[in-house]
C-alpha cells in the first residue's frame, strides 16, 4: 500500500478563502446536489413529454417500443449499476486515504462508461441501418407512422442527452482520478471523488427510469432480446 | 504529520458507508433489474407500467440513500434532493389533469343547437 498519503507528499485540504475545510467540503457537496436538482428538472421535462405522448398514442408507442433491443438495454443497466457501485466504493476508499484503490475503482467506473457508450452505439446503428433515424428516407416517407416519430424522437433525445451526461461524467471522474495518481486524497480531503461520484450516480439514476420506460413497458418479446 | 489509519467514524469530513453495505445494495439492484425484466415479459396489461415504475423507484431510492449517502446527509440536503421531485410531480400532475379533460367529450348538458 505504497500510495497511501505519506508524510512526504501529504498536502491536506486545499486552502479556500473565507472558509475552513469542512465548510468548503459541505458547500461543494451541496452545490452538486443543487446542480443535480436542475438535472432532474431538465430530464423531467422530457419524461413529462414522454408520459403525455405515450398516454395519447399508447398503441403506437407500445409497438415502437418493441423495436428496441431490450437485451442490450438490460445489459447496459447492469453495466451502469456496476459502475455506480464502483464509484461508491471509490468514495469509501478516498475517505480512508487509499489513493491506489481510488485510482483502480475510478478507472473501472470510467471503463464501464465506455462499455455503455459502445452498446448504445450498437443500438443506434441497428436503428440507423433500418432507417429509423430522423431525416432518413424511410422516416420522411408519409407511410411512416407519425406517432412512431414521436416515440423515436423522444427515444433519441432522451438517450442522447443521457449519453452526453455519461461522457461528461467520465470527464469529471477522470479529473478526480488524476488527483488520486498524485496521492491527493486523505480523510481530510476527498471532495472531487465525492462530487464526481454524486454526478455519476445521477446518470445511473436517470437510466434506471429510462430503461423500463423505453424498453420494457411496451410488452417486449422474450424471443427477440437483441432485436429482429 | 501523524496519519494513523484508525477507523474513521466522526474523524473524517463525511460519514463513511462501509463497503459491505454497497455490496448488498448492488446485489439488490441487480435482483430488482432481473425482476423488472421478468415482469415485463408477462402481459399484465396496464399494470406493467405501474410495476415497472414502482421497481424503478425502489432502485432509485436505494441509489440515492446509500450510493449517494443521502441517508446520512443533513436536512438541507434532503430538501435539495426532494424539492425537484416535488416540482416534477407538479408538472406531471398538471399534464395529467389538463390532458384528459381537454379530450373529454362535451358535457351532456351542453345546449343542442
Amino acid at each position: 500500500m505504497s500510495s497511501h498519503s505519506t508524510a512526504e507528499n501529504y498536502q491536506g485540504p486545499p486552502h479556500v478563502h473565507h472558509m475552513d475545510a469542512p465548510t468548503a467540503y459541505s458547500a461543494a457537496k451541496l452545490g452538486m446536489w443543487l446542480f443535480l436538482a436542475t438535472e432532474i428538472l431538465l430530464f423531467g421535462g422530457l419524461f413529462a413529454a414522454f408520459a403525455l405522448f405515450r398516454w395519447m398514442y399508447l398503441e403506437a408507442f407500445e409497438h415502437a417500443s418493441q423495436q428496441l433491443a431490450w437485451g442490450w438495454g438490460a445489459l447496459n443497466t447492469l453495466v451502469l449499476l456496476f459502475s455506480s457501485f464502483t464509484a461508491a466504493m471509490a468514495v469509501e476508499a478516498a475517505q480512508k486515504g487509499n489513493n491506489q484503490r481510488v485510482f483502480r475503482l475510478l478507472a473501472i467506473t470510467i471503463g464501464c462508461g465506455f462499455i455503455f457508450l459502445i452498446i448504445k452505439f450498437i443500438e443506434y446503428r441497428a436503428k440507423y441501418v433500418h432507417g429509423i433515424w430522423p431525416s432518413s428516407a424511410e422516416w420522411n416517407d408519409p407511410q411512416f407512422n407519425a406517432h412512431y416519430k414521436s416515440f423515436f424522437g423522444l427515444y433519441f433525445c432522451m438517450t442522447g442527452l443521457h449519453a452526453l451526461h455519461v461522457i461528461l461524467g467520465m470527464g469529471l471522474l477522470a479529473w478526480a482520478l488524476r488527483k488520486a495518481r498524485v496521492n491527493r486524497y486523505s480523510k481530510e480531503y476527498y471532495t472531487p471523488v465525492e462530487v464526481g461520484a454524486l454526478y455519476w450516480h445521477l446518470v445511473d439514476l436517470i437510466w434506471i427510469y429510462l430503461f423500463p420506460l423505453l424498453y420494457l413497458v411496451g410488452h417486449p418479446s422474450w424471443h427477440t432480446p437483441f432485436g429482429h | 504529520m501523524s496519519h494513523s489509519h484508525s477507523d474513521s467514524h466522526g474523524q473524517g469530513l463525511g460519514h463513511i458507508v462501509p463497503a459491505s453495505i454497497f455490496k448488498k445494495v448492488f446485489a439488490t439492484l441487480v435482483f430488482l433489474t432481473i425482476v423488472t425484466v421478468a415482469v415485463s415479459l408477462v402481459d399484465l396489461g396496464s399494470m406493467n407500467i405501474v410495476v415497472a415504475m414502482l421497481v424503478a423507484s425502489c432502485k432509485a431510492l436505494l441509489v440515492a440513500l446509500f450510493f449517494m449517502h443521502l441517508k446520512y446527509e443533513n436536512p438541507l440536503t434532503w430538501v435539495y434532493a426532494f424539492f425537484p421531485i416535488l416540482l416534477l410531480a407538479t408538472l406531471l400532475g398538471g399534464v395529467f389533469i389538463d390532458n384528459p379533460m381537454r379530450h373529454a367529450p362535451a358535457p351532456l348538458s351542453a345546449p343542442a343547437k
